[in-house]
């Protein structure tokens, strides 16, 4: 690159600096402040809040995250492949079985040790 | 529009000894689920007949007898099948055989016997295989992360132990971390050269250093990087931290598999991106590449912290750690030495040769530490090794044989594989880091021949267990040791066909 396209890559993060920064400013300088209560309450979608937020809870559903992270990235690996399909051919279609089978091992292990059942 | 690659540019057939090694790591995770607990030793021996089979095959491929593929391409030429990869299967293969074996009895005896262990390992192992095959700096990365990933969960294998979960977590996101660096590497030079293909990239650096291309310091930024990635994986200095808390707090089983494989792996890597992809990356045309005085400088502070801080260490395991730091300095100077063209494939060479006298050895020695291991993790000392030798003869004769190898003296494989080292060193005209080589060799004797003393010439009570798998572990890799030290050109001869540069 020459120092010219250096350039635009230095505009283009100032432009990416302004576009959050810009209207939180904006929000300070125009908004209007008349603060109460219930506008200081802790906002939690809409629902009341109860209790504090330093509390215990299960870390059991890390495994369907995990699960859902896996099949989710499997889609969006199928979808343009799906697209595609026509003028990729055999090749492709062998790729893919490759993979999902791959995840079918993943997905018949978690299952068989137990991990779908919330208990 | 790029081209679509049909099914005959898969060449699947040259990724066998690999591919084969994953499906079945497959299949033996589905079949481990239906084996009961009480009677996991049935897949710790599908696991071990399966890397026997491929391990035969390997060696079979090594010694030429049949062709496996042999400097062929396959997936477009992200994957390489030549001598190089038939000798780091074989030596990712034999660790794995030997991991197995050490790690059985040991399992069942302090209660941590499931099946994924071996899983686990095998898969590591195919990452340690997929390096050696790298054409693509894809691939390395992918293996590198197949490899690692296995090893932190290993790591913490002793669950619900807090060292082991320590040594897993340390292990983990120092890991991650590291693997940030080499991508950001890779994303560089992807960046100067426009490819990922090694192949590609040796032309572009080509180019770039002939001054037909820009992108110098973009290329130079990700070597670097790419290399911090690296000397984390290899436990190179300054990135070592995490080597000692690791090893320590680790299963020992773990240890003994872990310390070669990752290694293995590592340096794989190492002489596959730069000693192949960023050879003729020099300064000037004709110069040595630009990374070698980077690399030996690396080599001569982690042979220096290795070796010196290892004299103080307490706990064997932890010395281990320190010593396996030192050894990756060894074998860096080999990977600086790779930087002069003319020396390039001696290089390589000795780094294969180091690697496989390394792999007996340790693997040995972690397995002696194994015998007098009790079940709650303790007697891991240095006062564990005394009066080895009046209670367990062959037993110190072994550890006695590893420590002599790890010191480099003659007759043994260490020796042979610091000799090929060293040589390649002077050939590359590196004559600081070959004498700082052969001085802190000197430095590490006193550390590992006081083991020896210990077990020969004091006396202390001594309750070892040596079920029949560990022992032949310690038979084959002192056998192996021995052999390795004596005949030497059987392995000379073998390594003789690694060429990594890329000719014209």
């Amino acid at each position: 690159m020459t120092l010219n396209e250096w350039i635009f890559v230095g505009l283009f993060l100032m432009a990416g600096w302004m576009l959050p920064v810009v209207p939180l400013l904006l929000g300070y300088w125009l908004a209007p402040r008349r603060p109460n209560p219930v506008k200081k309450q802790i906002y939690e979608c809409g629902v009341q809040t109860v209790g504090s937020a330093w509390v215990q809870f299960r870390a059991q559903y890390y495994v369907f995250a995990l699960v859902f992270v896996a099949f989710d990235v499997e889609l969006v690996f199928l979808f343009p492949w799906a697209l595609a399909y026509n003028k990729l051919g055999l090749f492709a279609l062998f790729e893919m079985a490759v993979f999902i089978l791959l995840l079918v091992v993943a997905l018949v292990y978690t299952w068989r040790k137990g991990a779908l059942e919330w208990s | 529009m790029f081209e679509v690659p049909g099914l005959g540019d898969l060449n699947v057939a040259a990724t066998l000894p690999v591919t084969s090694l994953v499906l079945g790591t497959c299949i033996l995770l589905i079949v481990d689920l239906f084996v009961p607990t009480d009677r996991k030793h049935i897949t710790a021996w599908l696991a071990a007949l399966g890397i026997g089979v491929l391990l035969v095959l390997a060696l079979l491929a090594l010694g030429e007898i049949t062709e496996f593929g042999d400097g062929e391409e396959a997936f477009s030429g992200m994957f390489v099948a030549d001598a190089f990869t038939d000798m780091i299967n074989v030596i990712a293969l034999i660790t794995a055989l030997l991991g197995v074996m050490v790690a059985y009895n040991y399992l069942e005896r302090t209660g941590i016997q499931r099946g994924e262990y071996y899983v686990l390992l095998l898969f590591a192992t195919a990452g340690v295989m997929f390096m050696g095959a790298a054409g693509d700096l894809v691939v390395v990365f992918v293996a590198l992360e197949l490899l690692s990933i296995p090893l932190y969960i290993l790591s913490g294998f002793r669950r619900p132990q807090e060292a082991s979960e320590e040594s897993a977590l340390k292990y983990f996101l120092l890991g991650a971390f590291a693997s940030g660096f080499l991508v950001y590497g890779i994303a560089l030079i992807y960046g100067a050269t426009g490819t990922t293909n090694l192949h590609d990239i040796w032309q572009a650096a080509g180019d770039i250093v002939a001054g037909h291309k820009s992108g110098r310091f973009l290329l130079l930024g990700g070597a670097g990087l790419a290399l911090v990635g690296l000397g984390f994986k290899v436990a190179a200095v300054p990135f070592h931290m995490w080597t000692p808390d690791v090893y320590q707090g680790a299963p020992t089983p773990v240890v003994a598999y872990m310390s070669v494989a990752a290694k293995a792996g590592g340096f794989a890597a190492m002489a596959r991106v730069l000693a192949s992809g960023l050879s003729n990356f020099a300064l000037d045309p004709g110069e040595a590449a630009v990374w070698q005085d980077t690399v030996w400088l690396l080599a001569i502070l982690t042979m220096l912290l290795g070796n010196v801080v290892a004299i103080v260490q307490t706990d064997l395991k932890r010395l281990l750690a320190y010593s396996s730091i030192a050894h990756a300095g060894y074998i860096l100077i080999a990977v600086a030495a790779a930087g002069t063209a003319a020396v390039a494939d001696e290089a390589v060479q000795s780094v294969a040769i180091y690697l496989m006298a390394y792999a007996l050895t340790n693997v040995g020695a972690f397995a002696v530490i194994v015998a007098v291991e009790r079940d709650d993790a303790t007697n891991t000392g240095l006062d564990s090794m005394r009066g080895l030798a009046n209670a367990r003869p062959w037993l110190a004769a072994a550890m006695a044989l590893f420590m002599f190898s790890l010191t480099g003296i003659p007759l043994t494989a260490g020796f042979v594989g610091k000799w090929f080292v060293f040589k390649a060193a002077l050939a590359a005209d590196l004559i600081p880091a070959a004498v700082v080589g052969v001085v802190t060799s000197l430095v590490s004797a006193f550390y590992y021949l006081r083991i020896v003393w210990l077990m020969y010439f004091e006396e202390s009570e001594v309750e070892v267990s040596t079920p029949w798998p560990l022992a032949w572990a310690i038979g084959v890799a002192s056998v192996g040791t021995l052999l390795l030290g004596m005949l030497p050109y059987i392995l000379t001869d073998m390594v003789r066909e690694i060429t990594l540069a890329f000719g014209g």
